[in-house]
């Protein structure tokens, strides 16, 4: 570790040699963290590298090679994982594909709003109402599954998307009201004001003043509820039991039932099929990522 | 501070001044919001409750039967088995990942060259970590002939099937959980970078080493950070499912090794339809997770310090 007194001067990630004045001892710790920490991100990412690797070898190889470089470039795996099940793999990638837009929009819409008005308006009860909010983001999906199976299965949506995605439409990923109520308290109130003397209404301002400047926690919203439906395997696996039905994860669980070790190669090519959204939304969103859950976790 | 300091704030504040009341237009910008409550969260708990103590299957209508539910958990000694894998889990897992996650976020707290770097690399597994994808790439790295042995095998190690032995299949999940460190990392990475350099500057000058101003600094101010991802990850851990149910092939095995108490609740609710007795199992895990988040509570008077 450097000094504390160097730390102060914030360091750029450019490529440049340390300055020059910084005495020797300080450089070689420097040099034997950056090793450790390199080493340790080595460790952590090798198990997914290599599993994108073997994707890439003959069944016969995989369990007799621990490292990473290929004798030749297998895509065969691809083909048959493709195509191992009852329907193509592009058939279960289209269902989550739906239920991650429909649950995207449930929440941008529901919780915007509810986001709103707790941000915003005053109104009896407030308090307690807040508080139930912030109370069920912490309340275990598993308390409520049983009674919310037998409400939807009784309505007869088992083995559709409703039950996944109409939740999501009622605001009850409390999370994301709770990380935009945050963000609507951050915007000045004087522009509600100014709207407000111009003649608007709540609608008009929530609509023309709030959201287009809440663009970044919608970013974030978008990106966390695309993760984390795609990960999503309880509610998937409970309410969609017939294969027409499958989403990825409950597609590739059946893949592991059904294969019981003989094609690791076909099973790991999908499983990287399967990751690749995740890997691409996080590409594209890490920032909101990082600041989405720094901000909640913070302020 | 967080939505846990917000909830500590509600509790703490007096009724505040009295506002023009916008009820209508509140009403319905929550209308969604209330809907959910009642059908999707608050309702079903309440629902669950009143489902505990019944016998019900789905096809015939629930039936009362007073406390059989709660006596058929004292002596349902596969219900007591897995409450101990889970509390080892958690109790286990949780504190290794934070320690993991604040060792790191030491590490790269301020100015440390290629910080965006290290920091995604060390986040992305707790993007990944739920997946299915990755249970079944755990099963494969822990198998008997997985990459785990083959590396050991490098070291003249003895291949052994972690995830096929009753004593080291638990540890494999883990080491899962551990894996996921990153996301607690990004939550203490931004809590440093709030704890002014000059409260440094100052102790350093009074000739303050690096582990005092550890230990009287960074702590205390971190506190409520520490606290915030302690209170979260358990409740978390408590609700691990997908990792034991693809490792153990959705049977919890071998020998109820990997049995984590939302596995047992899916056998009993969706395998055998015991929609009476999972319910009650629901509200079990309710008191134990509010419990559990109680008591952190009550411990945080001792540890945790506000600023504010």
């Amino acid at each position: 570790m450097t000094d504390l007194r160097d730390r102060i001067v914030p360091i750029d990630t450019t490529d440049d040699p340390p300055p020059p004045r910084r005495p020797v001892p300080a450089m070689i710790t420097s040099l034997a963290k950056h090793a450790g920490l390199i080493a340790l991100a080595v460790v952590m990412l090798y198990p997914v590298i290599w599993m994108v690797a073997s994707s890439l070898r003959p069944d016969d190889q995989i369990f007799r090679s621990p490292g990473l470089v290929l004798d030749s470039l297998e895509t065969r795996n691809y083909g048959e994982g493709w195509s191992a099940l009852a329907s193509p793999f592009g058939h279960y990638l289209l269902n989550s594909a739906i239920v991650v837009l429909g649950c995207i929009i449930g929440n941008l819409v529901s919780c915007s709003m509810a986001a709103y008005a707790f941000a915003r308006l005053e109104f009896s009860g407030k308090k307690v109402w807040f508080g139930l909010m912030l109370g069920t983001i912490m309340l275990p999906i598993h308390v409520i599954i049983v009674p919310q199976y037998i409400i939807f299965s009784n309505l007869g949506w088992v083995n559709t998307f409703l039950p996944l995605i109409v939740p999501k439409l009622l605001a009850t990923d409390a999370f994301f009201v709770f990380l935009m109520v945050q963000f609507i308290r951050g915007l000045p109130r004087e522009l509600d004001e100014a709207a407000r003397i111009d003649g608007a209404g709540h609608p008009r301002i929530f609509l023309q003043v709030i959201l287009p400047l809440m663009l970044p926690a919608l970013a974030t919203t978008t990106i966390f509820t695309f993760i984390w439906t795609w990960n999503d395997f309880f509610s998937q696996l409970i309410y969609l039991t017939d294969p027409g039905m499958y989403t990825v994860p409950v597609a590739l669980r059946s893949f592991v039932d059904a294969t019981v070790s003989t094609s690791w190669g076909s099973m790991f090519a999908m499983s990287v099929v399967s990751l690749l959204p995740i890997f691409l939304a996080f590409l594209i969103g890490q920032r909101y990522l990082v600041k989405g859950i720094a901000t909640t976790g913070i302020k | 501070m967080s939505a846990l300091g917000e909830l500590r704030r509600l509790g703490a504040s007096r009724a505040g001044q009295a506002h023009q009341r916008d009820n209508k237009a509140a009403f319905l910008f929550l209308l969604p919001w209330f809907a959910g409550l009642l059908l999707i969260t608050a309702g079903p708990v309440a629902a669950s409750f009143v489902l505990g103590f019944t016998d019900y299957n789905l096809l015939q209508p629930p039936e009362f039967n007073g406390l059989e539910n709660i006596q058929r958990m004292l002596t349902d000694e596969r219900l007591h088995h897995s409450l101990a894998v889970t509390f080892t889990y958690v109790l286990i897992s949780v504190p290794l990942q934070l320690a993991a996650a604040l060792g790191l976020a030491m590490l790269l707290d301020r100015g440390l060259r290629g910080l965006a770097f290290y920091r995604s690399a060390f986040y992305l597994p707790s993007l990944l970590g739920s997946s299915v994808a990755i249970a079944v790439l755990w099963r494969q790295i822990f198998g008997a002939e997985g990459l785990f042995n083959q590396l050991l095998g490098l070291f003249g190690v003895s291949a052994r099937g972690w995830i096929s032995d009753p004593d080291t299949a638990l540890s494999t999940l883990i080491v899962l959980n551990v894996w996921t460190f990153g996301a607690p990392m990004v939550i203490f990475l931004a809590g440093l970078r709030q704890i002014p350099v000059m409260y440094y500057e100052a102790a350093s000058v009074d000739g303050a080493g690096r582990w005092t101003q550890f230990r009287k600094i960074t702590l205390p101010l971190l506190s409520p950070i520490i606290f915030f991802n302690l209170v979260l990850q358990i409740i978390h851990a408590f609700q691990s499912f997908t990792q034991a149910f693809v490792v153990s092939g959705g049977t919890g095995g071998p020998s109820d090794s990997t049995m984590f108490y939302t596995l047992y609740l899916y056998q009993r609710g969706f395998h055998n339809f015991d929609m009476g007795y999972a319910s009650a199992l629901a509200w079990l895990l309710l008191i134990i997770i509010a419990a559990f988040t109680a008591v952190n509570f009550w411990a945080a008077k001792r540890w945790v310090f506000y600023d504010d």
